[in-house]
């Protein structure tokens, strides 16, 4: 039993708080207000003089055809990167927990691309990729395929999420196989005596028992990809070609520290504060609902 | 429903062998109960027979047909697990009902068998509910639930008590028991429990490192036990071994203590003459005499007052009243069970005589009943 310690007076209280206020005040709270603020003022591109706009950073955002292209383009690399991410993940981990005979060495092999920096990720499928030196884009011409991503936008953005999928694998994995792990043998055997085959198993008794972890990765996923993947972006296309990879994050660092509008980056990072707001809400109200525990 | 056949199954990982060729003969409908310690390879003979386990060598049959190559689903058996693996994402119904809903009965007939089953288990209250909500003794039930409903050939259990505390564990040994005569269902049963073996087999199968070493109905094995092995593991407290020798007209026997012992009343059958042999008694079998009648003296060193038996633990003293040097420190510890009313101090020394027919003699060199008189 855990018991319940109430401290009196408020000194202490709040010296025991204060470490964890200061860093979310200073971390979180402190920029987002920056950003806030900022996304109501325009600057010119000197930073000479600062005006207050209102919401018209907002509205030029929203008349833009690059940034709802942007939008776009998030959506569908998102949902790609943690449909992919977590399908092949699971399916490694259903294959790992199999294995017996070398079952370490196997392991560590797949959670080794969690440990290369997101930048190396992407400049070695860069690589692989390139048009005129690329492994792949070589083996590809062979086959008939005319692989340019610094020319067709559909390959560029493949080819960042192959990357991004990549670099995400071990960590998903990784959940993945201790969800399987901690699943008791003893069940799925009673399934097979039950006359379940190995297909229906899965799907009736070992899914289930894996959407707490499911849930938690989908979560994890949807913000990696949000957000983690502007290094392997900047490496690999850098938002190219045209702005066919700019995902909303990436276009937040271009249009600011590149294009040097401070105004719509801010008002962008606003937008997508509140688009993290609402999909961490949906996820948790609507879907954890769903997850069996 | 049908028997089971058990025919020379060998178990082999890589080159260690862990069952040595096991036979059991198992009637229609009979309660057959694998009994032995941790590791004498019990529950991987129960799921080779499930088929979770591959048969390295040998046969087993289901109603006559061999089902070596069956994957479990296609031997028709039921099996109730040690941690009762109940599906934790699925109510009690879905549990029993999943089997049912796989093999694609209709919706009315699966509700029908359900139901059915429910109701002997006294589970109907509790349809809706997910298995951690429920206690221990209930998940047992269903676990036995689900292997109802199958309707098969054949129960298998392995070890379903033992995580049970200790009233409960009676309880259902009982609801199983009856259970089992009730549907007239083969059944084979894993435990390590002796009571459990005792109480529920029609007949017992004693193993050993991977050996069958008596198959028998628990009575026959409680009387005239096959090994030294299967003397001392069924019976509680443990049979007493003393070292000892065959006279050579097979019926003299005479302790190394020197202490004679009264001779057999008939000549073990081919004995081979005069040899080493291991001497059993069992506790209960021990009665406090007069000093004249009396063949083993014990001397008292731990007294346990169980109210309807006093159990007596001492060594074991020569006929000077010096302690019998055979084996361990201080000599051979002998137990005594002796009646609730007689009062014995530690330090006491007591008499005994062992009763008409109850002494087992054993080869002191293969362990294997020489006979029982």
């Amino acid at each position: 039993m855990h018991k319940k310690v109430t401290f009196r007076g408020f000194a202490l209280p709040v010296a025991l708080l204060l470490p964890q206020l200061v860093v979310t005040a200073i971390f979180f709270l402190w920029p987002a207000g920056q950003a806030l603020y900022q996304s109501v003022l325009r600057q010119d591109a000197f930073g000479l003089r600062t005006t207050y706009v209102g919401l018209a950073n907002f509205e030029r955002l929203f008349s833009d055809p690059l940034y709802l292209n942007s939008f776009q383009v998030t959506v569908v690399f998102s949902l790609a990167v943690t449909f992919l991410g977590l399908a092949i993940a699971l399916l490694l981990a259903t294959m790992a927990d199999r294995v017996i005979k070398g079952a370490s060495g196997y392991k560590t092999l797949l959670i080794m691309p969690y440990a290369v920096a997101p930048a190396v990720a992407g400049v070695l499928w860069w690589f692989l990729f390139n048009p005129s030196i690329g492994l792949f884009a070589h083996t590809l011409r062979a086959l008939g395929i005319d692989w340019n991503h610094l020319l067709n936008g559909d390959q560029a953005l493949i080819l960042v999420v192959i990357a991004a999928v990549w670099k995400q694998i071990s960590y998903n994995f990784l959940f993945f196989l201790a969800g399987l792990q901690a699943i008791p043998r003893s069940l799925v055997e009673a399934a097979a005596i039950d006359g379940a085959g190995p297909m229906k198993r899965f799907w009736t008794i070992v899914f289930p028992l894996l959407s707490p972890t499911a849930f938690f990765l989908l979560v994890v996923n949807v913000t990696y990809a949000f957000f983690d993947t502007f290094q392997i972006i900047h490496a690999t296309t850098s938002g190219g070609p045209g702005q066919s990879t700019t995902i909303l994050v990436y276009k937040v660092y271009s249009d600011g520290f590149v294009g040097l509008d401070l105004g719509s980056s801010a008002a962008q990072s606003v937008v997508l504060m509140a688009i993290v707001i609402v999909l961490t809400f949906v996820q948790f109200r609507y879907i954890e609902r769903r997850v069996q525990y | 429903m049908a028997g089971i056949g058990i025919r020379d199954v060998v178990k082999r990982y890589g080159d260690t062998k862990v069952i040595h060729g096991v036979s059991i003969d198992v009637a229609d409908g009979e309660f057959i109960v694998i009994v032995g310690p941790s590791g004498c390879g019990k529950s991987t003979l129960l799921r080779m027979v499930a088929g979770l386990e591959e048969i390295t060598g040998g046969e087993v049959a289901i109603d006559g047909r061999v089902v070596n190559r069956l994957e479990p689903k296609d031997r028709n058996i039921a099996m109730v697990f040690q941690n009762y693996a109940l599906y934790p994402h699925m109510s009690v119904y879905d549990n029993m009902a999943y089997g049912l809903k796989i093999a694609g009965l209709s919706k009315d007939a699966i509700r029908e068998r359900v139901d059915k089953a429910a109701r002997m288990l006294q589970l109907e209250p509790y349809l809706d509910r997910k298995p951690r909500q429920l206690s221990g003794g209930q998940r047992q039930r269903v676990a036995m639930g689900r292997c109802i409903v199958r309707e098969p050939a054949a129960f298998l259990f392995d070890e379903p008590l033992s995580n049970l505390d200790a009233k409960l564990r009676v309880q259902m040994r009982l609801e199983i028991k009856q259970l089992q005569r009730s549907l007239g269902t083969t059944a084979l049963y894993v435990t390590h429990d002796q009571v459990e073996a005792m109480t529920l087999a029609d007949r017992l199968v004693v193993m050993n490192g991977g050996v069958a070493e008596q198959i028998d109905t628990p009575m026959n094995v409680y009387l005239h036990p096959a090994t030294t092995f299967v003397a001392g593991f069924i019976g509680s407290p443990a049979m007493n071994f003393m070292p000892g020798r065959l006279g050579g007209d097979g019926r003299a026997i005479t302790l190394d203590t020197g202490a004679p012992l009264r001779a057999l009343p008939e000549p073990i059958v081919g004995h081979g003459g005069e040899k080493p042999v291991t001497i059993g008694v069992r506790p209960e079998h021990l009665a406090l005499v007069g000093q004249p009648e009396a063949e083993l003296t014990l001397r008292a060193r731990v007294v346990e007052t169980l109210g309807a038996d006093t159990l007596v633990h001492g060594v074991l003293l020569d006929k000077d009243a010096a302690i019998v040097p055979v084996a361990g420190e201080g000599g051979e510890v002998l137990a005594a069970r002796l009646p609730g009313n007689v009062t014995v101090r530690e330090g006491d020394t007591l008499p005994l005589r062992v009763a008409e027919g109850a002494l087992h003699v054993f080869d002191r060199e293969t362990g294997r009943r020489l006979a029982d008189v």
